[in-house]
């Protein structure tokens, strides 16, 4: 028996060790009304989408140095915490900025993986959770969090809807898709997919490759060889600038006109493009070559600030930061009370912002400009997007009826919204 | 062992058990949730530490393993609505007949061998946990695994995971102690000598392999309701690694090292983080020290201290 004391005391002395580490709580302590505005922030800042997560960061950072620290007359706090790409991490990190920093909301964070991972915490919480960046369709559509808003943010099927009848208009009636494996990939090709096949266009194949996909050229040749009138591709992070130029390499772009989902061309990764990426088209929710003042007065301001474009990550926490800021300040500095809080940014709208005018559906996703955009090099050398048509107030419905639409399933490998 | 040092024994057992009964009142629910994790992957280590610290064979994919028990449990959950008491049997039953193919690829090797072909099957799940989106949801994970009725606050849930991780060490301890413990150490020290001696070491590997599948597979289940959910990035080399790290950190052989080394890592991921932003470059300092300068670990070197600051150490304890 005394072997077994010996053993159980090892554990619980380790429990000892660490729980005591922990006693000091941070950040802790009594909430006065008057006191600051305290915020959660969810961003990776390490791992492997570390580069988009420091996006986010500058984007929300470049908006408080512009306007001041300050909403009304209440001082503001943001407590940032590195997710590192962990959706488990996310949710001790939300936990932590819940249950010790006891902010008053969360933004973020950044994959859906972590979005999904924080879902059914936060929505036990109660606390309001702004999602800028995180764009799984069913979060605002099938599996909906009453305490969540996606400010300034998008599902990930919308701005391709209007993408998919632009591409019928522009007289293509036979398109091959090329995505990425994984639901947001399925999400984007979907919304492109289902609307160009509504309109009467054939989708002659769908191709589909993994995440981290190291080199692209047995897709080259498969696509060679199909008669298409045009390509739709959605790849994200490194793989994009890899798949723009193997497209280039194997002469494809002189042989079918390419049609980019938002983040193949996103600025966060045209910085690493070269001269193969001009001229090529994609559809997104936000343009940094839109020639509107609002967007072209913060574009302006990030490239001093940072000496880069803005990516859509920078730009959605920069217009969630003044959505929130200007939802709170008209409803008289409250934040204590979640429920007043959800309805003051709920009944928010933005008539122009870096993203174009905004307002929530009623489902909490923003019905916001589509734009059609394309690569352009600019006179200081730097690629940028383009606008080249712009869509209109679309919604994560676009033109069906939300009721019907949510009669299908999302869109996944199974199911594309082809006409059968 | 004298009376006198038992007594003591006792007496810091008691001390100890009756603060982690109290840590959910001492603390705040965000460290009762900390030492929760703590404890969950302290039982993995654990796990890990069987094959890799007592029997010598250590597996380099046992995340997965962990991944498939909470898998296993999310997709009855949550897709196949099953009750919970045939969920948390059905994911350990599966945990189990993967573990046994696993076992049987992998007993017919040793060593660096071994690392590799383990490696590799926490890969195959990995792999499956992206692309069987039917089953996995793949990227997005599965959402929604429930609790059961009676753990569903943070303090219920941490009596819960305290009782299943101390009843699980006390096993683990029963057999490390057990003639089958101390044929595995004889396998570790000398494989060809316990197989003339008459041993079935091939059967032995693969009972130690089935037992620590067993406990990676309930500290997934523990995992898998802590978190509500679960997603590749759970289950793949990162996680896996971390396990072994937490093994080699603590001391392999003993069975309280890993749980120190789960300790070290929780904390370092969860609280050095929340001030220093390149924590994972603290973390891999500590592992290069530890290999440089305590190969047995913090228990090894801890014993070595205690032995040259008072010369009481007793060699039946080294083996722990």
């Amino acid at each position: 028996m005394r072997h077994i004391a010996r053993f159980l005391a090892f554990p619980l002395a380790a429990v000892l060790a660490v729980a005591s580490c922990g006693l000091p709580s941070p950040g802790g302590g009594v909430q006065q009304p008057t006191g600051p505005i305290r915020i959660g922030l969810l961003a990776p800042i390490t791992g492997t989408t570390a580069a988009s997560g420091t996006d986010m960061l500058n984007g929300w950072n470049l908006y408080w140095k512009v306007n001041g620290i300050k909403i009304g007359a209440r001082e503001v706090q943001t407590f940032h915490e590195d997710t590192g790409g962990d959706p488990t991490v996310a949710l001790t990190k939300a936990r932590l900025l819940i249950e010790q920093r006891q902010v008053h909301f969360i933004l973020g964070p950044l994959l859906a993986s972590e979005g999904l991972a924080l879902a059914d915490y936060i929505k036990g919480q109660g606390t309001p959770w702004f999602l800028p960046v995180v764009s799984a369709d069913d979060l605002t559509q099938r599996q909906r969090i009453p305490n969540m808003l996606r400010v300034a943010g998008w599902s990930s099927s919308q701005p391709h809807h209007p993408f998919g009848e632009y591409a019928y208009e522009q007289g293509y009636r036979k398109i091959v898709t090329i995505c990425a494996d994984y639901a947001f990939g399925h999400e984007v090709c979907g919304g492109f997919s289902h609307t160009f096949s509504d309109k009467g266009g054939q989708i002659v194949a769908q191709l589909w490759n993994p995440l981290g996909t190291p080199d692209f050229s047995s897709y080259m040749t498969q696509i060679r060889g199909i008669t298409a009138d045009a390509v739709f591709a959605l790849q994200v992070g490194a793989d994009s600038p890899r798949f723009v130029r193997q497209w280039n390499e194997f002469g494809l772009k002189a042989k079918f006109p390419l049609l980019g989902g938002e983040v193949l061309l996103d600025q966060s990764l045209l910085r690493s493009m070269g001269p193969e990426a001009e001229g090529l088209i994609s559809a997104g929710h936000f343009a940094e070559g839109r020639q509107a003042k609002a967007t072209q007065e913060y574009v302006d301001l990030y490239l001093k600030e940072y000496n880069q474009l803005p990516s859509y990550y920078a730009s959605a926490l920069y217009a969630a930061a003044g959505w929130i800021a200007k939802a709170i300040q008209q409803s008289g500095g409250n934040v204590e009370d979640p429920k007043k809080l959800l309805e003051a940014v709920k009944s928010q709208s933005l008539d122009d912002s870096a993203l174009g005018p905004m307002k929530l559906d009623d489902y909490g996703n923003p019905i916001s400009n589509t734009y059609i955009r394309r690569v352009e090099r600019r006179p200081d050398g730097k690629l940028w997007n383009v606008v080249v048509k712009t869509y209109e107030k679309v919604s994560q419905f676009w033109n069906y009826k939300p009721e019907d639409f949510l009669k299908q399933p999302v869109y996944s490998r199974d199911y594309q919204g082809l006409k059968k | 062992m004298s009376g006198a040092r038992a007594r003591v024994g006792w007496v810091l057992v008691a001390l100890v058990a009756a603060f982690a009964l109290a840590v959910p009142y001492l603390t705040s629910s965000f460290y009762t949730a900390l030492v929760t994790q703590l404890l969950f992957f302290g039982l993995l280590a654990m796990s890990v530490g069987l094959l890799g610290g007592y029997t010598g064979l250590m597996p380099m994919g046992y995340a997965a393993i962990m991944g498939i028990g909470a898998y296993a449990l999310g997709y009855l959950i949550t897709r196949a609505h099953a009750p919970m008491g045939i969920a948390i049997a059905g994911a350990i039953a599966i945990a189990l007949v993967v573990t046994l193919a696993f076992g049987l690829m992998a007993i017919r090797t040793s060593g660096i061998f071994f690392s590799m072909i383990t490696l590799a099957q926490g890969m195959l799940v990995w792999g499956a946990a992206y692309r069987w989106y039917q089953v996995t949801g793949a990227e997005n994970g599965l959402r929604g695994i429930e609790r059961p009725f009676f753990a569903v606050r943070y303090y219920e849930y941490y009596y819960l995971v305290l009782a299943v991780v101390a009843a699980s060490a006390l096993v683990l301890w029963l057999i490390v102690r057990s003639p089958f413990g101390l044929s595995l150490q004889g396998i570790r020290e000398s494989e060809s000598r316990m197989r003339t001696l008459g041993y079935d070491v091939g059967l032995h590997k693969l009972i130690a392999f089935e037992v620590s599948g067993f406990f990676a597979a309930v500290s997934g289940l523990l995992f898998g309701w802590y978190n509500n959910f679960i997603s590749p990035a759970s289950v793949g080399l990162p996680s896996s690694a971390e396990a072994v790290f937490m093994v080699i950190l603590g001391g392999a052989g003993t069975l309280l090292g890993p749980v120190l080394g789960a300790a070290v890592v929780v904390f370092a991921k969860n609280f050095l983080s929340l001030y220093l932003s390149r924590w994972p470059t603290i973390m891999g300092l500590i592992f290069i020290l530890a290999v440089l300068f305590a190969r047995d670990g913090l228990v090894g070197t801890g014993r070595r201290v205690a032995i040259a600051a008072g010369g009481r150490g007793n060699k039946t304890t080294a083996v722990e």
